[in-house]
């Protein structure tokens, strides 16, 4: 291609011919701002608002009572749980996919997607459907003393479903586009299975994995449906962080509720901070790539 | 229509991409504006085009100034390196699409844009396209619909970045010539955009040759190839050798041959570069009086009418390979091979006074 | 196997999709096969009864009526997110870029409470609506504003790369042509960008109609009004209605897959689109 574009001009560089008019552009903008503000600031703001209403001594009591201790418990336990595992399956299924040709893998990439589109009771349901006391295995494990839903095990299997694209669906894309040359290069240099993962694959993929690893870990302890159906409820037991939240609105304790709930959400505003900063990492060498295309 | 362009400058960031240009385009003219990457050839026209406003300066249409006038209503065709056509829609509407866009009052109906649009279509040649989309055509047929898009509003001017830029070899040249016969045919105004020299001098009426933001040259092909104003010019339009030389009241030594040079009449013990060009270098077996440089035959290219010759000074720290090109005759009567030892003489040169850094 | 893949030098093939089949049965498959095989203890007419009481048909009714209200105005604030924060430059614009996607960020209980909070007859937006005759909280309403919570980030985040990508070139040919604005957006802009939006659309919508934590706070849940599919299911379940609550698992899951198939078609779409440069 003959580069005939001048060093200093952005990809889309906007003129008077493409431009709107000053006071369309600011009334879009204003128009956008408002609908932001009404559906998603101030949702965000009155969390934080309703939390501290009662002054910082009643936001405390409510996070560390002992209910609230072990609902924070429960919800790292259940995420330190589930995303290694989905970041084990997401490398995996990202490895085999992206470096492979082979016939199914459309299928497979749609499997992979379907937690998504499945609504979080239902993702519920189907676990308590097997492990349920009426389910298929209910009986077998009620002779041998088993809990599985009502009890940690149950949360984690329904986390671990509902998160289960997150970090695969993030590196599949990344990896078709590095393509395979890399790692053939490697192989021909003599390095085996393991140091061509580690050394080539890894290094290139990193910035995506971790991104995948902040959404997938944002959802694991933010899940609430699908953790609701197998959970019980059971107070300083099977209560994680969101349920908590349920069982405490449902109280009237609204100050409470919502004091819990501003722990979600500074969780999900440092998910936010993390994805932007990480999202930087990934684009800048996408971009390179697109030049090394064009050129 | 013609198109006088006054002082203009156009600054990206700390980039000068036009620096004080004027210029005047003809009624009825093919013009080139030639240069390398950064020249400012692009911004000038999209400046012309009123797609981009320059910081300073006026464009001027038939002598109004059009310097604040909106793309909209400048009567400008434009054809995009890249084509632009528009993807969601056939040939036909692309070709269309500048008469649907009109106003109500001024829109011609649908049988007229009808008969327009193939009318234009069977101009590039292209009619029995109308119905395919742009992805199901080559790229020198995306140009022609390009150009038959540009001219159904009818243009005053018609505007041309890089037309043949993204084309292949073979392609850019049937429809250079072809663009040149379409122009014959129309005789609209036009301007393109390009940065090969080859290009440039073949198409067009008048060449501009744009360096750095600024225009080093105006003239027609023959001009610009035969007496280059500049050793920029010199250098980008084709291949030329570079001796050094000495200037002194008129009088000038290229490397030690001392020759007239009755436009430096003023000089004064100047260091100074002569250019030559590849072709106005005479080569002997012998020398011919003192006035010749001894070289040797480093390299032999000689397929085709004429033949290429790479020559290394003998008598001189010039280590810089000299390109000579003779006839495929003189060849075979010099008999040359690699390694003799021949001596070269400039038959036509220009000399400039070295440029103060 | 020479046939099933292609030949590779690379290593792992066989044990990473060996290892991603297992997992994805466990995990996946097999729990989902589950409520289909469960519903199959049901005869066809109590399956049918199963999911056809008026009481279910109203929470259809709801869930997909406030879905695709909710999608729908997604898709039109979705569209003009994505074109401000695509086009425009203004102060803040790079927060707000980054808070576009909190609905997926914050745990939908979370924003279940705060919206109840905030359109409750004595919340900050309720206190305005209320006199003005609005019930927003505990109607049909608070669930259509929930699912538009939700379903924000959806629109924007398909339609922003693709708007993206449209080169400068094509709205300066139209101009040159001497279309303007409008026209320049209607034609060849809107076109360009219309898979996208359309699947962000059922992005959005298929999300909407499973959602659960955000919904039941605000929605009042009262049968036959307020009432959401997905909370049906759970008040079966509480009931041991595990059959009525398979059945309705069942409905909801094929509609699930519809909707899949759906957006996977229109993203070939797109991808197809944007491929024919």
């Amino acid at each position: 291609m003959n580069a005939t574009t001048l060093p200093t001009t952005a990809r889309v560089r906007r003129t008077r011919a493409t431009q709107e008019p000053a006071w369309v552009r600011w009334s879009l903008i204003g128009l956008t701002l408002a609908f932001l503000t009404l559906f998603l600031f101030v949702p965000l703001i009155l969390v934080f608002y309703e939390a501290l209403k009662k002054g910082t001594d009643v936001y405390f009591a409510a996070i560390i009572e002992p209910d609230a201790l072990s609902a924070i418990r429960l919800t790292l336990t259940v995420a330190a749980i589930a995303v290694p595992l989905n970041l084990v399956f997401g490398v995996a299924a990202a490895w085999a996919i992206a470096k492979f040709e082979f016939r199914g893998k459309n299928l497979l990439i749609t499997l992979i997607d379907l937690p998504f589109s499945v609504s979080p009771v239902v993702s519920g349901l189907i676990y308590v459907l097997i492990f349920g006391l009426q389910g298929w295995l209910g009986p077998w494990l009620a002779e041998h003393d088993i809990k599985v839903i009502f009890a940690v095990t149950g949360i984690v299997l329904a986390t671990v479903f509902v998160t289960v694209p997150f970090i695969a669906r993030e590196l599949i894309p990344l990896m078709q586009a590095q393509g395979t040359e890399e790692e053939e290069a490697a192989v021909a240099l003599g390095a085996n299975g393991w140091q061509t993962f580690s050394r080539v694959t890894l290094p290139n993929i990193k910035w995506g994995l971790l991104y995948g690893t902040i959404l997938c870990n944002a959802r694991a302890m933010g899940e609430f449906g699908a953790v609701s159906v197998v959970s019980g409820h059971i107070r300083g037991s099977t209560n994680t962080l969101p349920l908590h939240v349920e069982i405490l609105y449902n109280e009237y304790n609204f100050a409470a509720a919502f004091a819990v709930a501003s722990l979600l959400a500074l969780l999900a505003l440092v998910t936010l901070a993390l994805k932007t900063m990480v999202e930087s990492r990934i684009t800048q060498p996408k971009e390179n790539a697109n030049e090394h295309r064009s050129a | 229509m013609s198109i006088e362009v006054r002082n203009l400058s156009k600054q990206f960031g700390t980039f000068a991409a036009l620096r004080d240009v004027s210029l005047e385009v003809r009624s009825g003219e093919l013009l080139a504006l030639l240069g390398p990457s950064g020249s400012g050839k692009t911004t000038l026209l999209r400046v012309i085009a009123g797609l981009d406003v320059a910081d300073a300066g006026q464009v001027l249409f038939q002598g109004e100034d059009a310097t604040d006038q909106h793309v909209r209503e400048r009567q400008v065709g434009f054809v995009f390196q890249h084509y632009a056509l528009f993807r969601n829609m056939t040939i036909f509407e692309n070709v269309a699409f500048g008469l649907r866009v009109r106003p109500k009052d001024v829109r011609p109906p649908d049988a007229e844009i009808r008969e327009r649009v193939h009318e234009l279509l069977k101009l590039v040649q292209l009619d029995w396209l109308a119905e395919r989309y742009p992805h199901q055509l080559s790229g020198g047929q995306r140009q022609r619909i390009a150009l038959a898009r540009a001219l159904a509003v009818e243009p005053k001017v018609l505007l041309l970045d890089e037309p043949f830029g993204a084309l292949d070899a073979k392609v850019r040249k049937e429809l250079r010539s072809w663009l040149r016969r379409l122009h014959d045919d129309m005789h609209i105004t036009s301007v393109f955009v390009t940065h090969d020299q080859e290009e440039a001098l073949e198409v067009a009426d008048r060449v501009v040759v744009m360096n750095e933001g600024r225009i080093e040259q105006i003239g027609t092909p023959d001009e610009v190839y035969e007496n280059p104003a500049s050793p920029f010019v010199y250098e980008f339009l084709g291949n030329v050798n570079l001796f050094h030389s000495r200037l002194h009241r008129g009088r000038a030594w290229i490397d030690g041959i001392e020759v007239d040079a009755p436009e430096h009449a003023e000089a004064e013990e100047l260091a100074a570069v002569a250019y030559v060009r590849p072709h106005d270098i005479e080569v002997d077996r012998v020398a011919q009086g003192e006035a010749a440089l001894a070289a040797r035959v480093t390299h032999v290219l000689s397929v085709g009418p004429i033949v290429r010759l790479e020559l290394i000074r003998e008598d001189s720290e010039d280590k810089n390979p000299i390109q000579v090109e003779i006839s495929k005759e003189r060849f075979r009567e010099l008999q040359l091979v690699r390694g003799d030892q021949v001596f070269i003489k400039p038959r036509r040169f220009d000399l400039f006074p070295n440029r103060i850094h | 196997m020479s046939t099933f893949r292609q030949h590779s030098i690379l290593p792992g093939f066989n044990l990473a999709l060996g290892f991603t089949l297992l997992y994805l049965s466990l995990i996946v498959l097999i729990p989902l096969s589950a409520a289909f095989i469960r519903t199959t203890e049901l005869t066809w007419q109590e399956f049918w009864f199963a999911v056809t009481t008026p009481r279910v048909l109203a929470s259809y009714r709801l869930t997909f009526g406030a879905a695709f209200a909710a999608a729908s105005v997604n898709a039109v604030f979705g569209l003009l997110v994505a074109w401000v924060l695509v086009r425009y430059r203004f102060p803040g614009k790079k927060l707000i870029d980054a808070l576009v996607d909190l609905p997926f960020a914050l745990p939908t209980a979370v924003a279940g409470i705060a919206l109840t909070a905030l359109y409750a007859g004595n919340g900050w937006i309720g206190q305005y609506l209320e006199p003005l005759g609005i019930k927003v909280a505990f109607t049909p309403i608070g669930v259509f504003v929930a699912l538009t919570f939700i379903g924000l980030p959806f629109v924007v985040r398909t339609v922003q790369p693709v708007l993206e990508d449209i080169e400068a070139e094509l709205e300066e040919a139209a101009a040159m042509l001497g279309a303007n604005r409008l026209q320049t957006f209607t034609r060849i802009i809107f076109p360009t960008i219309f898979p996208a939006l359309m699947t962000g659309f059922a992005l959005a919508f298929a999300r909407a109609i499973g959602e659960y934590g955000s919904v039941i706070f605000i929605a009042g849940n009262m049968p036959m009004v307020s009432e959401i599919t997905p909370l049906l299911i759970i008040t079966k379940l509480e009931q041991y209605d595990y059959a009525g609550a398979t059945a309705l698992a069942v409905v909801m899951l094929v509609i699930s897959f519809i909707l899949l198939l759906v957006i996977n078609l229109l993203q070939w779409w797109g991808r197809r689109r944007g491929a024919l440069a």
